[in-house]
């Protein structure tokens, strides 16, 4: 029986795996291989340069623009989009939800229902500086002076690009916030309401230490996000990636170096080196989580 | 709380190691896929016999396939020319596709070694042609450019087209890509609102200046431009630079020559949209405004003039309201500029190519003949309102305001009709180009910031031994 056992369990496994291996390792082992040759896109043959490609990534002053702005999305995105989920999804669970709580928690969900471009698209238009709902919310509150030209603005743009990032990310953070705080055991927060605590001190003493797994989560996720942002980029910005590289990032780089400029070899260089940026990411961050996990006994 | 093990190695030096090790090992065994089809691709059609019947020596029952960028202009006439082509050699068989995204279609196709017999590479996606070029993917076409033209008689195919169209698409010396539209950019304005006020349309920028003071006065901004592609207000800028310096400022350009960017008709021209810029004549706003936002604007004469190629009049028949009479104005000249202010910059697009390992190349090239003929491009011409590369195709034809202020310009530019073609030789200087551009016209940097940056980035590229370099 065991023989046929062995059979099964291949047929069962072999089919997968081929096409895990075709469709999965073998592109990503063939990128390797292409970032160190000079390969076209559109010719049947490549020449090996070395690491030559990796060279002048650091003399590509368009590619550092956009590795300055995915390091300041990685730095900003995560935190204040956890910061805001956070607090929502404390308000809607936990000692005393708000009134309405789960109609919000629906509500917050919705951008995660649309597709980015979608969601770029519709920005865009907000963002647009003569009738764009932004500008004319302001000029109707008598702020004329706070009206920008959003996207237009080299100091304004890259930012009013991670607020839809964030805006768009935010609810799902809230439903997976509140799933965890739901897991906390009602007589702790009991236990820190007859201790006197209030709002504040219970999420900080209570419901932060044991959500930290889900928030470490979080910040793995959100950060692959942050390396990546090139459909808002692409849909929403002035160039697009600018003005003048404003909002440049490291996916835009390489998608314009393949596809506009005809550098493969080049473009799957800089797609190497994300990939190594977003493991070393998921690496330091999971790392980081595990070395402060509270232990519930 | 925690339903992980909080002991469980996650992962581990040891356990990374481990996967990349397997990671390189497995490298050599999966990495020869793409590019591997070196050997056994030399066209297969060695053609048949030639005569003046077939001056390219089409073999009569090889089959062709035609892959047409379905876009604005539709694939229609594409379906005309291969009509005709199955009239002339019945027994072809014709296998036609028009599609959108024609490069993601074709690169696989390339990279395989089995391209079609023509291919219409444009669009968004399109295929980079100099690289297609580099990559020696792409059949000189010298031999159709001087085969006889196919209703014409006594013309060469070559004869029959507008100024520049085979220059367009020559590269390194042989014309490897024919243009089946003509594009010329100016400054567009609409010819009722002008007649309404009073306002002539002016030659040199001293008048437009004045003209722009006029207009503003009157509660119209002056100029609006598609913001969110700074290449529009770039197009109208590098006509001023070539009007003054001549056709010599253009090709220091394109060759990619030392201090072409610091040359005084192109540091002039610069002054001038600065200019334009500083006085508060570029409607507000329009920084981040998309071409259509933009375009919109200007056709509810929020702004007088707005720069755009000739496509701008089928682009915006939609919102355009009636009587609006949008013509094409050439960009108004510097003093002692060495061109005439008729001059303008023109170029064809709708790249027809026939890809090297085509199967039936002489029958590709035999298909171009027939798409380029007298009769196919006036079909065009009339059922899409563009300008067709080849001459004298308007003939005889009620044209719309656009088109005909378009036909007008081109008649009235004669031999001087010029091109840059840094944008398709080099596209990443077209990009540092754009960019500066868009930061002089906001005013970010000045016009010896602007000269420099792009100076440095021409320099950049001469130097760069991996990009295939041209001269003209």
């Amino acid at each position: 029986m065991k023989h046929g056992r062995w059979r099964f369990l291949l047929a069962a496994l072999v089919p997968a795996l081929v096409l895990h291996v075709v469709f999965v390792l073998s592109p990503y082992a063939q990128a390797f291989y292409l970032s160190l040759t000079d390969w076209t896109g559109v010719a049947g043959e490549a020449h090996f340069v070395g690491t030559d490609n990796f060279a002048r990534l650091g003399g590509d002053s368009l590619f550092l623009d956009a590795v300055r702005n995915n390091a300041v999305m990685l730095v900003v995105v995560p935190v204040v989009t956890i910061a805001i989920a956070l607090f929502l999804a404390s308000m809607l669970n936990g000692r005393r939800p708000v009134r309405g709580a789960s109609a919000y928690q629906i509500v917050y969900f919705f951008p995660q229902m649309l597709s980015l471009v979608i969601i770029g698209v519709l920005w865009a238009f907000v963002y647009s500086p003569n009738n764009g709902l932004l500008n004319s919310g302001l000029r109707a509150a008598g702020l004329s002076s706070l009206t920008q030209s959003w996207l237009g603005e080299p100091s304004w743009a890259l930012i009013a690009v991670m607020a839809v990032v964030i805006w768009s990310s935010v609810g799902f953070y809230v439903v997976l916030f509140s799933a965890a705080i739901d897991g906390i055991p009602r007589e702790l927060f009991e236990a820190a309401t007859l201790d006197g605590a209030g709002r504040w001190a219970t999420f900080r003493g209570v419901t932060l230490p044991l959500v930290r797994e889900s928030v470490q989560v979080a910040f793995v996720y959100l950060g692959i996000v942050a390396l990546d942002g090139f459909v808002l980029v692409q849909v929403m910005t002035v160039g697009p990636g600018g003005p003048d590289g404003a909002t440049e990032v490291v996916g835009l780089s390489l998608y314009r170096t393949a596809f506009t400029y005809g550098k493969f070899g080049y473009a799957t260089a800089m797609g190497v080196a994300l990939f190594f940026a977003t493991l070393t990411l998921a690496v330091f961050a999971l790392r980081w989580g595990r070395r402060n996990q509270v232990e519930m006994a | 709380m925690n339903p992980e093990n909080p002991h469980r190695p996650y992962p581990t030096r040891r356990s990374l190691l481990k996967t990349a090790g397997a990671a390189a090992a497995g490298v050599p065994l999966l990495a020869a896929c793409v590019t591997n089809s070196g050997d056994g691709d030399e066209p297969a059609d060695t053609g048949g016999a030639k005569s003046t019947e077939n001056p390219l020596g089409v073999r009569a029952d090889a089959p062709l396939e035609v892959v047409v960028f379905k876009g604005g202009y539709g694939d229609e006439y594409a379906i005309k020319a291969e009509a005709k082509y199955t009239e002339k050699y019945p027994q072809a068989k014709i296998d036609h596709k028009g599609l959108q995204k024609v490069g993601e279609a074709m690169q696989p196709r390339f990279v395989a070694g089995n391209p079609p017999d023509v291919v219409d590479n444009t669009g968004a996606g399109r295929l980079d042609m100099a690289t297609l070029v580099s990559a020696k993917q792409v059949t000189d076409l010298a031999e159709l450019l001087d085969a006889p033209a196919f209703d014409q008689p006594g013309k060469k195919v070559r004869d029959t087209l507008l100024p520049g169209v085979v220059d367009d698409g020559t590269f390194g010396g042989s014309p490897v890509a024919l243009n089946f539209t003509y594009t010329v950019w100016g400054v567009w304005y609409s010819k009722s609102l002008f007649a309404e006020r009073g306002w002539i349309y002016p030659t040199t920028w001293a008048d437009m200046l004045a003209l722009c003071e006029t207009i503003k006065k009157a509660g119209i901004a002056p100029w609006t431009y598609q913001g969110k592609y700074p290449e529009y207000i770039n197009d109208p800028l590098l006509t001023m630079a070539a009007k003054a310096g001549g056709l010599d400022l253009v090709k220091a350009v394109d060759n990619l020559q030392p201090d072409a960017w610091k040359q005084p008709g192109l540091t002039q021209a610069a002054e001038a949209f600065a200019e334009l810029a500083g006085k508060g004549y570029l409607m507000s706003g329009s920084e981040a405004l998309s071409h259509t936002e933009a375009q919109a604007a200007w056709c509810q004469k929020k702004a007088a003039f707005i720069p755009c190629g000739s496509w701008l009049e089928s682009e915006q028949k939609d919102v355009t309201p009636a009587g609006f009479d949008m013509v094409l104005g050439t960009v108004p000249a510097l003093p002692a500029a060495k061109m005439p202010v008729t001059a303008v910059q023109a170029a064809s697009s709708e790249s027809y190519l026939v890809p090297a390992k085509a199967k039936n190349v002489a029958g590709g090239q035999e298909y171009l003949r027939i798409l380029f003929s007298l009769a196919s491009a006036k079909d065009f011409a009339q059922a899409n309102s563009t300008l067709p590369a080849v001459a004298g195709a308007t003939e005889g034809l009620t044209l719309s305001s656009g088109l005909g202020s378009v036909r007008d310009a081109v008649t009235a530019a004669g031999p001087d009709a010029f091109n840059y073609r840094f944008r398709t030789w080099y596209a990443p200087l077209a990009k540092a180009i754009d960019d500066a551009t868009g930061e002089l016209v906001n005013r970010r940097i000045s016009v010896a910031d602007w000269s420099t940056r792009i100076q440095k980035a021409s320099d950049a590229l001469a130097k760069d031994s991996t990009v295939v370099k041209y001269t003209r």
